[in-house]
Formats: structure tokens, sequence, C-alpha cells
């Protein structure tokens, strides 16, 4: 400390710190892989707060464990410490410079949130169709049906993550305890999600009993499915592959069970197992002797 | 003439002239309306269930060490989690921090012989322990099992009795807590003595302050949310009943704006015992004595309006979420401006590393660590993500166990010679401090990863990738409960046989050290009168704190 | 708790006396700081209510329309026993407890009258508490008014009770009487409130 002039000492502090927080940001393995459009967004969000924190956290408890062996008692003093009651412009400092910061985060999260499609909720083409409350007691019917087409003339505020334009696949997911079942409107019925690559994807969510919570990691997405309201998820899947689905929201007792899968395909694939759904599950649309259906 | 000076006389069993000077022990278990002895039944009570909640997280981390459902059945474990998370809050760092240290401190810090109500104060007290015994009773009906947030439907459908139990429990501690914050405002504005003026008032009272006023305005609306959920499960009516038009996402507002505020009355007076603590044991005037009254108010205010950062992934529009995610964030400012008024105050102290000493410093990092991960689960983007999984978890148990525990055993440690006129074993105390942060740290730092690699919370079962992980945090689990057994010794031994504490054991300036250890019924034989600010260590004129000439 | 001074605690520093002599204001002030708390209690139903309302196309919904008449002298009732009852807390103030006894039991009165008025209501509605969620919310809301009501008139008959006794209430000492006469000015405040919402917004769309 003597040697050296403090400003020396801040500057070194400074690089190292911004050294460590920069190396932090950019190489933490907190994550899944990215596969969506929205993944990197989160992440990189993500990273810069880890960026900021970890600066922070290294100065903060830095300074504490400096302070608290340079200030510690020596064998024999009795004495006090310095009366110190306060120093205007250090705390105007510490309140403005987090402000700042915060106000910045605030700023950008409304960015980054609006570039995901939160904004977009409700408003998404090929959305329009959604139910009303007094449609509630019609919810275990349109499980099995396909909702998509009947025609409502009301429009309802839907929550969760839109986009606009029709999208190119759309699905209907109902929570119920403790599995998921994705409706599309081809007229299959299916207990994982398959969806094709690079495609806008929607799904209209729903749910049967308790409130559930649709969530894949590897999306950064999630979305409660709530009985009564209708929510939607509006992505598109950028690795083929496939990735769990979890029920985030306590919903009984086999809520840590209630786990599916999604499969994202290419469209040739998402094509392929389309058709052949599509025959499976309904006989009338084939001359082929029907061999299995869900309903 | 003491009886003269009561807030309200009569209420004492004692006659002027003769007073007993200590309780005995049966006096414990009694409707008494000494505000120290109620602050003991508080701090006895919580740690009780302390232990009951504790001893549920073991068994659920014992759970969790394989990702089957192979040790308890998982109705059973949601059970658990429900009660963990409820007698935690309810039964443990909100009675013992409001009304364990709230109770004995702040009359005593502000030169009072009681608080203004002393009945209400007892009956506010007494209010818990059939809560308690609800919620411990509701196992014989299976337990609540929808979680301490008991969402609507889940809890419309699971374990009708036990939820009922649940609910009335939650609403005794609420009457409990508004009756509580009622004391305590009129007590801090009527009774300080004349001498002590707003601005020489303890930080922990300016704490109990703006936590009074939180609890005062938010618990009502929870008790509201209660009532209704309890129409529903018992009486028919339909208000979270969405097959019958109603809506489940009103629940969650009225839930959250308690719930939100609960975690502030959580944590406000614990930031208060750190006020306390650290200039004593650091022998500096605390920095920034204004900025830390403004900052309380502001976290009091601001933590109004952030209720809805809990349901960004539920039904709310966009536009709640960006709001929500502001004012969140706004939090952040007054809670830095405490972290870094306590670290300057150790700036140029003396440093006596007591255990209480280590504790308020181990909850500085600790927090630290909280509250950043906090800002990052406030933002809507990532909270999508974040939400409702084991980063959840970590967060509020670094905010929770790693601010408000270490807090209460800050607490502990400091005022123990003052409550019993005992001191505690200091080198139990230290073995005490490292087990508690090591096992913290273990619990809790890698349930971070956990959350974002997604692995959902309150799961009795998960994907087998995540076994290691989970291992690691059982382990510490078992440390964390095993860290409490140095503890339990040293507080019952130091209570029987510890070494006699003087008045003023850490020759500390506030109120409550200018009495004996403990402080008499009625707190002073003479009023103490106000000369100085209470942290002014190093300026000069702490010596004997005067008191008002004797009297008859 | 008023006794006169004695020559030790004249030699007394102001603290003594300081506790002694607010000691009534405490309970006015503390009984303010709950009924902030009790707001709120009633704060939140009224946004339950209001949320249903703008979420249903029809609030109240068919069969399930609300009278006006009968709650309309209902409202008129208790309003009115607001100024009654300060009446009483005029003649106490003057240190006439005969005064204070007889408006506070017209208050009173009127407070059952307006209860049987309510109780008259609910027996000839035609809907139960269970009907619809309109219904829940008005039977909670009023319910609960009710409550408050009969915890108000409690506390007129508890303070006419203790007004038996010789000096208990005197021109300078009468705390009871006021913290009666203010939670009752609070229950008809917010009966005035949920008036407006259940009833008077009923016609209104």
């Amino acid at each position: 400390m003597k040697q050296l002039p403090a400003s020396i000492w801040t500057l070194t502090v400074g690089i190292l710190v911004t050294l460590i927080a920069v190396w932090v940001g950019n190489n933490s393995h907190f994550f899944p892989e990215q596969a969506s459009v929205q993944a990197p967004l989160v992440d990189n969000f993500f990273n810069l707060m880890l960026m900021i924190a970890t600066a922070l956290f290294l100065l903060v408890a830095g300074t504490i464990i400096f302070f608290a062996i340079q200030f510690r008692q020596r064998p024999g003093d009795e004495g006090d410490g310095v009366p110190l009651e306060g120093d205007f412009s250090l705390e105007a400092y510490w309140t403005l410079i987090p402000a700042v910061i915060v106000i910045v985060l605030g700023i950008y999260s409304v960015e980054v949130f609006t570039e995901m499609g939160g904004f977009a909720a409700g408003g998404g083409g090929g959305n329009h169709l959604l139910m009303s409350h007094h449609h509630h007691h019609e919810m275990k019917a349109q499980l099995v049906s396909d909702e998509m087409s009947e025609p409502t003339p009301e429009f309802e505020a839907k929550y969760g993550l839109g986009g606009a334009g029709k999208p190119d696949v759309i699905v209907t997911v109902t929570g119920m305890q403790y599995a998921w079942i994705f409706n599309y409107p081809e007229g299959i019925t299916a207990g994982e999600l398959h969806i094709p690559v690079n495609k806008s994807v929607q799904l209209n969510i729903k749910a049967a009993d308790v409130i559930h919570s649709f969530w894949v990691p590897q999306f950064r997405l999630k979305q409660d499915a709530i009985p009564g309201q209708d929510t939607e998820l509006r992505f598109t899947a950028t690795k083929v592959g496939d990735y769990p689905i979890v029920c985030a929201e306590l919903c009984g007792g086999y809520h840590g069970a209630m786990r599916t899968r999604v499969y994202v395909h290419t469209q040739e694939e998402y094509d392929q197992w389309l058709a052949e759904n599509l025959v499976a599950q309904n006989p009338d649309l084939s001359k082929t002797v029907a061999v299995h259906t869900e309903h | 003439m003491a009886q003269a000076q009561l807030p309200v006389s009569g209420e004492f069993p004692v006659a002027s002239g003769h007073h007993p000077t200590a309780w005995k022990w049966y006096d414990y278990f009694t409707f008494n309306v000494d505000h120290k002895l109620i602050g003991i039944q508080y701090l006895v009570f919580s740690f009780v269930f302390y232990l009951i909640g504790g001893l549920m997280a073991v068994v659920m981390r014992t759970e969790l060490y394989t990702p089957d459902a192979d040790v308890i059945d998982p109705n059973l474990y949601n059970a658990l989690l429900t009660n963990h998370g409820t007698i935690m809050i309810f039964g443990w760092i909100v009675p013992a921090a409001i009304g364990g240290f709230g109770n004995f401190l702040v009359p005593l810090m502000i030169g009072a012989r009681d608080m203004a109500f002393p009945r209400l104060n007892a009956l506010a007290f007494w209010m818990l322990p059939p809560a308690g015994l609800l919620l411990v009773g509701s196992f014989l009906f299976g337990g609540a099992q929808a979680g301490w947030t008991s969402y609507p439907p889940l809890s419309l459908i699971t374990a009708n009795t036990a939820q009922s139990m649940w609910c009335l429990s939650i609403i005794l501690a609420g009457t409990s807590s508004i009756l509580g914050s009622v004391n305590f405002i009129v007590t801090m504005v009527k009774m300080r003595v004349p001498s002590m003026s707003w601005d020489k008032m303890p930080l922990f009272c300016w704490a109990m302050m703006a936590t009074s006023i939180l609890a005062l305005l938010s618990t009502p609306v929870l008790a509201i949310g209660l009532i209704l959920l309890l129409f529903d499960i018992n009486f028919g009516t339909s208000f979270f009943k969405p097959d019958a038009g109603g809506n489940v996402i009103i629940y969650q507002h009225l839930f959250w704006f308690y719930s939100h505020p609960a975690v502030y009355l959580m944590i406000l007076p614990i930031f208060g015992i750190m006020s306390e603590v650290i200039p004593v044991h650091a022998r500096k005037p605390i920095f920034g004595y204004k900025a830390i009254v403004g900052s309380s108010m502001v976290i009091c205010f601001v933590g109004l309006f952030v209720w809805v950062h809990h349901m960004f992934t539920s039904g709310t529009p966009p536009w709640m979420r960006m709001f929500f995610t502001v004012s969140t964030l706004i939090v952040a400012v007054p809670t830095g401006v405490k972290i870094f008024s306590w670290t300057a105050t150790l700036w140029g102290g003396k440093i006596r590393y007591t255990s209480a000493m280590l504790f308020a410093i181990g909850l500085l990092i600790m927090f630290v660590v909280g509250g950043l991960s906090g800002v990052t689960l406030g933002t809507a983007p990532v909270d999508i993500h974040m939400h409702d999984t084991y980063y959840v978890v970590a967060h509020f148990h670094y905010v929770l166990f790693g601010g408000s525990v270490f807090g209460l055993y800050a607490a502990i440690y400091h005022w123990f010679p003052k409550m019993t006129g005992r001191m505690l074993h200091e080198p139990l105390g230290k073995v005490h401090f490292l087990l508690t942060l090591i096992g913290a740290n273990l619990t809790f730092l890698p349930m971070h990863v956990l959350g974002t690699q997604g692995m959902p919370r309150r799961v009795a079962m998960y994907d087998p990738q995540f076994t290691q992980i989970n291992q690691i945090c059982t382990i510490g689990a078992f440390i964390l409960a095993f860290s409490v057994i140095p503890f339990l010794v040293n507080v019952i031994w130091s209570w029987g046989w510890g070494e006699k504490a003087s008045g003023n054991p850490w020759r500390a300036l506030t109120l409550e050290w200018t009495t004996d250890s403990p402080p008499i019924i009625e707190n002073w034989h003479r009023l103490p009168v106000v000369t100085h600010g209470p942290y002014d260590y190093g300026l000069n004129h702490h010596q004997e704190m005067p008191t008002t000439p004797a009297h008859s | 708790m008023t006794t006169a001074p004695t020559p030790t605690e004249l030699t007394l520093p102001q603290e003594a006396h300081h506790d002694d002599h607010e000691h009534h204001d405490f309970r006015m002030f503390g009984l303010l700081t709950f009924l902030v708390s009790e707001s709120l209690m009633f704060g939140a139903l009224f946004a339950v209510f209001l949320i249903f309302r703008s979420e249903f196309p029809a609030w109240p919904p068919e069969d399930t329309e609300v009278e006006l008449i009968l709650p309309a002298i209902n409202t008129v009732i208790l309003v009115s026993s607001s100024f009654v009852i300060h009446y009483g807390d005029v003649a106490i103030k003057k240190g006439n407890v005969a005064g204070l006894r007889k408006w506070y039991g017209i208050t009173a009165l009127m407070g059952i009258i307006f209860l049987a008025g309510q109780a008259y209501e609910y027996a000839t509605l035609g809907y139960g508490l269970t009907t619809n969620v309109f219904a829940n919310c008005f039977y909670i809301m009023t319910g609960f008014h009710g409550l408050h009501v009969l915890v108000g008139i409690l506390l007129i008959l508890g303070v006419m009770w203790r007004s038996r006794i010789p000096n208990h209430y005197t021109a300078e000492k009468h705390v009871g009487v006021e913290m009666a006469e203010i939670y009752w000015h609070f229950v008809d405040v917010i009966w005035i409130i949920l008036f407006v919402l259940i009833y008077v917004l009923a016609f209104v769309n």
C-alpha cells in the first residue's frame, strides 16, 4: 500500500474486476443449449446482468473482506474507530450509479421482452379465436375437438408471448394432472409436441383442471396454463433435436413427473410425421383400416 | 411512584414499591403483559417451529438425494414443502424478528417501560400457538399440499380439511401481525422518552416502523384472499372456480400483494439488526444514518408495488410485466444503499470478531449474492425462463437464510446477554457460524445451476441428469441441520450456567444497554435521558449514560 | 391514573408525566392505525368486486338483480345515525351523561334497524350465497360489513353500559365514547362506498 499510490491500486483492481466479470459473463455455462429464437436473447441479457453482478459482487465482497481484515481489532486496542458518520458525495454516488444501472437494465429488458414477442401477446395472427368466459364449461369438450375450427367473434386479451402474422404451425396444448396433450388443427392428438425447425409455432395453452406451466428450458420459454384463461406462446425452434417439456407450476402429487418431450424435426420429417399420424388417427380420411385412435 | 409511569397502569401484577425483579419460569407460559417476556415467548416459540420446519427440509432433501420418489409419498412431499415454507415464514422469521426482537427491543431502545398496549401485545402472541398447532395438526388430514402460495384451483381440490386449517392458521398469524404492527407504530410515535428526537431513534426502531407500516397495509389483503379461499372450499362460493365464472388470477394478486411485502417484513427488521450489531462491534458510528432510514422507507413504499413480478408467466398483460420489472429493479437501489453503508461502517473501525459480528459480515456477503440474483429474476425476460425453478429457490434461500436467519443468529448472539443476563460461549458460537456458512452455501449455491439447467421447484421426482448437484445440496442440508446442535447446546448451557453478563457487555450506546441484564420489570429504576446519538462511537462522549435523578 | 402528582413525582423530569398523560391518546391513535388496516381489507374486497364487474358482460347477471328501495332506506338510516351519534359526543363534551346515553341509544337502535333491514333483504332476495359470482360478492361484502355494524353496535352498547358508573365518562375524559363514534363513522363510510358499488353501479351501465 505504501510503495504504490492509491490510484494505481484502484486502476489495477478495476482492470482485474472488469476482466473477471467480462470473462464470467461470456463463459457462463449456466444454461442448457439454445434451441429457439428467444433463447439467445434471454441468455445474452442474463449474461450481461451476470457480468455486472460479478463485478459488483467482487467489488462489494472484496471490499468487505479487505475492510474486515484491515480494520480488525489489534491486540490490546480497546478504543473506538474513526468517528465518521457519512459522506454525502459517496452516498450520492452509490445511490445514483445503481439507479442508472437498474434504469438501463429496465429499459433494456423492455427491448428484449419486445423482441421475444411479449408485447404481441393476444394480437398475433391466426389467433383471434378465443374462448370467452361463457365457454368455460365447454373446456372438456374442446379438449378433443379442434378448437381452431370454431369461430368465435369475441376478441379477448390473451397472455403470453405472441407474434404478428400467421404462424406456420398451430398447436393447442392442454395441461392436465399429470400430462400434456397436444392437438393439431389437422386432427391429430399427441402426447409429445412435434414441430418443424425454423418455422413459427403458435401454442394455444389451456388447462383442464389446475394451473400448470409449460416450460421448455432449451427454448427459455415458459407460460402458465390457466384454467379459464387462454394463454399462448409463439416461438421458432432453431435446432433439430428433442428437448424436455416440464411442468413448472405445482399441480399435485406427481407434478415432478409431468414431463414430456418436444421433437424439433426438419420440415420433411415433420411432414412425414404429420402424414403418418393423420392416417393413423383419422381412418375416415383414408381407405385403410383404422388401427387405432386415441379418441 | 413507578405506577404513575406505566403506560397502562394497573395492567402489571405489581404494585409500586415492591417489584419482583424478575419473572419466574412459569410466567413464560402465561398471559403475561411484559414486553420482554412476550419477546422471549415469541423467540422460543419461533425457534421450536424453526426446528420443526428444518426437520421437514431435511426429509425433503433426503427424498431429493435420488431422482425417484422413493423415500416418502409424493403427496406427503408436497405437504412438507407447503408447511416448510409456511412455518419458516409465519412460524419462524416473522415471529422471531418482529415479535421476538421487536417486542423485546423497541420499548427498551426508545426508553419506554412497555409497549403502548400490553394486553393487546400478549393477545397477539397467544394467537400464534393455535396457529402453529393448526399447521402441525393439519398433518392428521394429510397436510395442505398446494404450496405456501396455495394457488387455486389446486388448493380447492386437494386435502380440503388440511387446506382450511392452513387458511385459518395464516389468518390467525396475520391478525396477530396486524395487532402487533398497530402496537409498534403507536409505541414508537407516542412513547419515546422526550429527549429522543426522531433522528436519535435507533435504526432497528426505524426498521420496525417501516415493517409495521408494511404489515399494516398488506396483511389485510392476504386475509381477504384467504377468507375467499375458505369460502370457496367450504361454503360453495366460486370466486376462484373458473368453471363457475371465477378467476384464479385474482387470488394470485391478493396473495402476492401481501406476500411480496412479506419478504420485506422478513428482511427489514434484519436490516435494523445489522445497523445495530455492526457499529457496536466495529466501534464505529453507523455510516449514513439518514440514508439508512430513508432507504427503509423507500423499500416499504416501493415494496407495495412490485408484487406482479411473481406472476410474469401467469395471466398478466405485457404492460404489467414491464411496469413491475422496473419497479422491482428500483428496490435494488435502496437495498444497495444499506449494503454500501454497512460496508463503509466497517472502514476505519476496530472490528471485534464476536459471533454476532461474524454472522453480520456473513450476512452481508450472502445477501449480496441473493440481491444480485434477485435483480436477474426481477426482469421479465429472464424470469420467463427462471420462474418456478430451483434458481428461485436458490435466490430466496440466499435472501431468507443467508439474510434473515443469519441476521437472527447475529441478533441472538448480540442480545442474549441482555435477555438472560448470561454471555453465550464464544468459541462454540464460532463453530456454529462456520458450520452454518459452509452448510448454507453448499446447500443453496448449486441450486442456481439446477434452476437454469431446467429443474423446476416443488418436485419430489426429477430428471436423473440433476442427480449429482442434488446430492451436493442434500449433503449441505445435513451439515446445516447439524450446525444447529452447537447452537442449541450453547444456548441451553449458557442460559443456565454461562458467564454472567454486565448491563453493557459490548459497551454499546443504545438505551437497552443502560439498564440491568436482564432488565428489571418496567425496564429502568429511573428513565434514561438521551444525551447523544445511538451510534456515537469514537465521538468522545460515550461515558456512562446519565439517568434521571433519583426519586422515592 | 390521573392521580394528583405527589411531591416526589414533581421532582421527576417530564418523562414520567409524558407516559401518563398521553395514555388516553394512545387508544385513539391505535384505533385509527387499525382502521387503516381495516380499510385495506374492504379495499381488497372492492377490488375483487370491480375486477369481476369488468369481466362479466352483465353485472349483476340476470336473475340476480339487486333491489334499490330497501337498501336506499337502509342507507339513509345508517348515514343519519352518524349524525345522531355525534350528538352523543357533543353531549358528553358538556358533561351530559344522560344526553350521551340517549343519543347513543338511538344510534344503536338505528344500527339494529339497519341489520334487520339487511336480514330482510337477504330473506327476500330470491338467491343465495352460492348462486353465482355476483351473489358470492354480494353476500360476502354486505355480510362482512354487517359484521362490522354488529361490532359497532356492541361498542356503543358497551359505552352505554359503562356510562352507568358515575364519573366514568366526563367532559374531559371520554376516549371510549369517541372511539365508538369514530368506528361508527368508519362503518358508515364503508357502507356508502359499498352501496355505490353494489347497488348504484348495478343501474349504471
